[in-house]
């Protein structure tokens, strides 16, 4: 049967894995790739597979937009399946230093982006009886790293949100789960010196950065029917770090 | 009506997968007391999405479905209003 697959943040490298892994998975699978400005990645792919792959205008951060995109995707196809909420971004400084701009803005793309974006999807996935809902939250939500007050908050705050949305809608057959990844050799890490790469690397006891494919494998087997039964989860994909 | 409150009872056992037959569901038991079905607000929120789907009913907020949702009776009346709109 066709699934439509929702990725929010699907320009980023962890976006475009995740997105290449729903597209290796199944023929059936029909991806939906929220985007804003930056899309270069997400057109490339989209070339790669214009049947099977979307471009969808998503500013995660308003509620409007989202109504606007669910119903973009239920309209031309009549069902939405999997929302990958995987949009987020960081802006590290001390809390003493921290401006007002810098918590307000990343808490409004990694936290009120995934509450709005649940709540779009809920009438729709409850209604069809069944949905998965997978939220990429960040091994800061579990180790809350200094510098990272505003990050390590809206990512914990998005295992809160899973595990109490999660009970809602089980009757309905909709499952959320959460992913924590670690470090992830993405666009994110490029901005890291050699030096604090190989810090870095030292504290993991695999010794080495998870690829974007690895944690990719995670969101296909959590959308999977093999993972019908674990809903309001986390699962965190590091290394052995935490 | 008598066949709208019937679709509304075996609704009501497969959405909610309620562990009762439709016939043992009166049309005045109050839905969320403990007398009556005892339903929770997970129910509800379940219950709002299948009339919507079944029926058209749009219950937009919690007081529009407040007012609905006492008793069969009540969401009957409430499926009829609105078609006849």
């Amino acid at each position: 049967m066709p699934r439509n697959i929702l990725i929010t943040g699907a320009n980023g490298g962890l976006g475009l894995a995740i997105a290449q892994a729903f597209l290796s998975d199944s023929p059936e699978n029909h991806l939906w790739l929220g985007v804003r400005a930056n899309r270069d990645g997400a057109s490339a792919l989209a070339a790669s597979a214009p049947d099977r792959i979307h471009l969808v205008e998503l500013d995660v951060t308003d509620a409007i937009s989202w109504e606007s995109a669910v119903k973009a995707i239920i309209d031309s196809s009549g069902s939405l399946d999997v929302l990958v909420n995987n949009a987020g971004h960081h802006q590290d400084s001390l809390l003493a230093m921290m401006s007002d701009d810098a918590w307000r803005s990343v808490l409004d793309t990694g936290l009120t982006g995934v509450f709005f974006g649940c709540r779009a999807v809920s009438r729709v996935m409850m209604g069809q009886r069944q949905g998965r809902i997978i939220n990429i939250s960040s091994l800061s939500a579990l180790l809350a790293p200094a510098g990272q007050a505003n990050y390590a908050a809206a990512k914990a705050g998005v295992l809160g949100l899973t595990q109490s949305f999660s009970k809602e809608v089980a009757r309905a057959g909709v499952t959320v789960n959460s992913i924590c990844p670690g470090y992830i050799d993405t666009a994110a890490l490029a901005e890291m010196n050699p030096e604090q790469r190989q810090a870095a690397q030292a504290r993991v006891p695999m010794r080495r950065f998870g690829k974007p494919e690895e944690v990719a494998a995670a969101v296909v087997f959590l959308a999977s029917p093999a993972a019908a039964y674990i809903t309001g989860s986390t699962l965190k994909i590091d290394g052995g770090l935490f | 009506m008598d066949a709208l409150k019937q679709q509304i009872r075996e609704l009501m056992v497969t959405e909610l997968m309620l562990p009762m037959g439709p016939e043992t569901i009166a049309t005045d038991d109050l839905l969320f007391s403990p007398e009556g079905l005892a339903l929770d607000s997970v129910d509800a929120l379940q219950l709002v999405v299948a009339l919507e789907k079944k029926f058209g009913l749009k219950l937009a907020d919690s007081e529009a479905a407040r007012t609905a949702l006492h008793s069969i009776d009540t969401i009957a009346a409430a499926i009829a209003a609105n078609q006849t709109e």
